[in-house]
């Protein structure tokens, strides 16, 4: 029984001018629970991380990530990206279910 | 001398009658008279997460605490906002001056029974468990409309057997390893505990975020901790002991900025 994905929060710079590297910043609401740990019956709790991360814009990959156990509970992920030309970002998140969460953002110029 | 000597204790005996005029017990004396948050004994990059209110994962729980807020729940039919409306408003100050007496039940309460109180009074909700997520959630959110504004708990009148009694509990040695809260707090702050340095145990930073647990936490759920730490047993999160102390503790925090919902390792 996986944890829900929570809700994911996202952020761009309000104001881009065209051709600017900007910094796109995420935060997403997770157990991270890296399957090392027992409850007080000493039995495991299962393994149940956010396994991969991914952010496309105007539906092509533009960054992933592979998450890892060791990653904090509530990941944090920021990554840079050159702003040519507006349009629709999309991100999703993927637990180890295979369950997924998205998130949408429009990115405008200037 | 001796006339000097006769005199200092005239002088003592009569601020000991003014006191007893008034008709209220002497004013307590600070040990620390000007405190230091626990944010000057945090790490820079503890701090980073902390003052970006993207990055401070405890603004999860705000989103959380500010739907519950709309939220309805309970028999009557109500959600927080039903009685207390835009809380950016009604509840700003409100983290700053709890703990407070409670003039009906007649004893001091903690934002968190605060909350619980409405909901099972008001609301005709289930009181949510201390330390819960919902319930940080809502604390979280109540106690960011307060952020910048100094602690001031009312420690007068009826107020201040409880305050008294979180008094004798911080400065009781307790556990196996025989500390008061002050043997860490107040005698060895800035020190190194092992890794860890040893802060003025202020607590206007709470809710806070804590890395270790990776979640919210409550003031109380921390008091465990430290009670655990010097090998004691630790009364409930929510009785009278930990709330009592949690008084004594806001009105040694007295004057510093509640940060809520700060960051901590």
């Amino acid at each position: 029984m996986a944890a829900p994905i929570g809700q994911p929060r996202v952020r761009l710079p309000a104001q881009v001018r065209a051709g600017e590297i900007i910094e796109i910043r995420t935060l997403i609401s997770h157990v991270m629970e890296t399957g090392q740990r027992r409850d007080q019956a000493g039995n495991v709790i299962p393994r149940d991380i956010i396994r991969r991360f991914e952010a496309k814009f105007e539906g092509e990959l533009v960054f992933a990530m592979d998450l890892a156990p060791a990653i904090s509970a509530n990941p944090y992920i920021a990554f840079q990206f050159k702003a040519e030309r507006p349009g629709r970002f999309e991100f999703t998140w993927t637990n180890d279910a295979g369950e997924s969460r998205t998130a949408t953002q429009d990115l405008r110029l200037a | 001398m001796r006339r000097a000597a006769l005199v200092g204790i005239g002088a003592a005996a009569l601020v000991a009658a003014v006191a007893l005029a008034q008709g209220g017990p002497p004013e307590p004396q600070r040990q620390i008279p000007n405190p230091m948050s626990g944010r000057h004994f945090a790490t820079p990059e503890t701090l980073a997460i902390q003052d970006d209110d993207f990055l401070n994962p405890a603004f999860l729980w705000v989103e959380e605490g500010e739907e519950a807020w709309n939220r309805v729940e309970g028999t009557s039919g109500q959600s927080c906002a039903s009685c207390h409306q835009d809380a950016r408003e009604t509840m700003r100050g409100v983290r700053a001056r709890m703990p407070a007496y409670h003039p009906r039940l007649q004893r001091v309460v903690t934002l968190e029974q605060q909350v619980n109180i409405c909901r099972t009074e008001r609301m005709g909700a289930p009181a949510l468990p201390i330390d819960s997520r919902p319930l940080n959630a809502i604390t979280t959110f109540i106690a960011l409309q307060s952020r910048g504004m100094p602690v001031n708990v009312d420690i007068s009148g009826p107020a201040r057997p409880f305050f008294d009694a979180g008094e004798r509990f911080y400065n009781t040695r307790r556990g196996q390893l025989d500390m008061r809260c002050g043997s860490c707090h107040e005698d060895n702050y800035g020190r190194y505990l092992r890794a860890d340095l040893l802060s003025q145990g202020m607590s206007n930073g709470f809710p806070t975020y804590r890395l270790k647990e990776q979640r919210v936490i409550s003031l109380q759920f921390r008091l465990q901790g430290c009670v655990n730490d010097v090998r004691g047993e630790a009364p409930p999160m929510g009785g009278e002991e930990f709330t009592n102390l949690e008084f004594y503790l806001a009105w040694r925090a007295q004057g510093l900025p509640v940060e809520s919902p700060s960051v901590r390792r």
